[in-house]
């Protein structure tokens, strides 16, 4: 039994440490600025997924005590990462992408970027 | 007078959850110091955030997660795949603009959030007047398919939870 769980923590041990590496490795790899941000939003992810999986599995079966701050490290991380990629995405498109360059909003108004707000009814 | 100590009643449950959490150790003493922060924070950021978000369907919420959850590890894999295994120049990067349905700003922030995290798609700007969505996408042949897929898969589910 004891050595199921070893088996499971260590899985979860290295399928995390494989994501972490792959996402890093991208950072690496990839051409420009937006296809780099994808490699740490997502395959980080699943990267500390694994190793906060693994860390409840080991507490919860083979210490005996039920751990679940490390659904908080998760709920963090889904909260911090689309906003500070957001924040990138936005520094990246004022510095160095040309309204032209970008699909149409398909309003009368252009990308937040470029153009002002419509004025609300605190401005007229 | 409810309304006016409790302003956001979801937010408090989180807030006593996250609490619980933090100490690791759930006692009655514990307990009680959660329950304080659940009421006292929301109580003190009211005029910060004055209107309470409307959520119609909250077990949909539980759904939505689950259905965003999956698709993160699927979307692990898929971009993995595509760092390790494709040649740089077959890589096809678009931008895809997704005009919105959603009207309430909680909304519009958890989807560009799910998006975000989710299959090869990264939210980069909204349009000023907070009707469209600037998505990038990572690699796709098919971007049409992915506009679709946002609107459909996540979209649709958002409005029937906040609208």
């Amino acid at each position: 039994m004891e050595q199921i769980v070893e088996i499971l923590v260590a899985l979860f041990l290295v399928i995390g440490g494989v994501f972490g590496l792959v996402g890093s490795f991208g950072l690496l790899v990839l051409r420009n600025t937006m296809q780099r941000l994808h490699a740490p939003t997502k395959a980080t992810t699943l990267g500390v997924g694994g190793v906060l999986i693994a860390s409840m599995l080991y507490f919860w079966l083979v210490k005996g005590s039920f751990s679940f701050h490390e659904l908080l490290i998760t709920l963090f991380l889904f909260l911090t990462a689309p906003v500070s990629a957001n924040f990138i995405a936005k520094t990246y498109l004022q510095a160095r992408v040309k309204e032209a360059d970008l699909p149409e909003t398909g309003r009368d108004f252009g990308w937040a970027v470029y153009d002002d707000p419509p004025p609300g009814p605190e401005d007229v | 007078m409810i309304r006016r100590i409790f302003p956001h009643p979801y937010l408090s449950l989180t807030l006593a959850l996250v609490w619980l959490a933090l100490v690791n150790k759930v006692t009655p003493g514990n307990v009680f110091l959660g329950l304080v922060f659940g009421v006292a924070l929301p109580f003190l950021t009211q005029p910060y955030w004055p209107n309470r978000p409307k959520v119609g369907r909250p077990l949909r919420m539980i759904e939505y997660a689950l259905v965003v959850l999956w698709d993160i590890v699927l979307a692990n894999v898929e971009v993995a795949l595509v760092i390790l295994f494709k040649r740089n120049d077959a890589i096809q990067s678009h931008w895809i603009a997704v005009p919105l349905d959603l009207r309430s700003p909680e909304a519009i922030t958890v989807l560009a959030g799910t998006i975000t995290m989710t299959p090869g798609t990264v939210t980069s700007v909204l349009a000023a007047d907070g009707r469209a969505l600037l998505v990038h996408c990572l690699d796709t042949g098919d971007p049409d398919g992915i506009r679709q897929q946002i609107k459909e898969r996540y979209e649709y589910r958002l409005k029937e939870i906040f609208e």
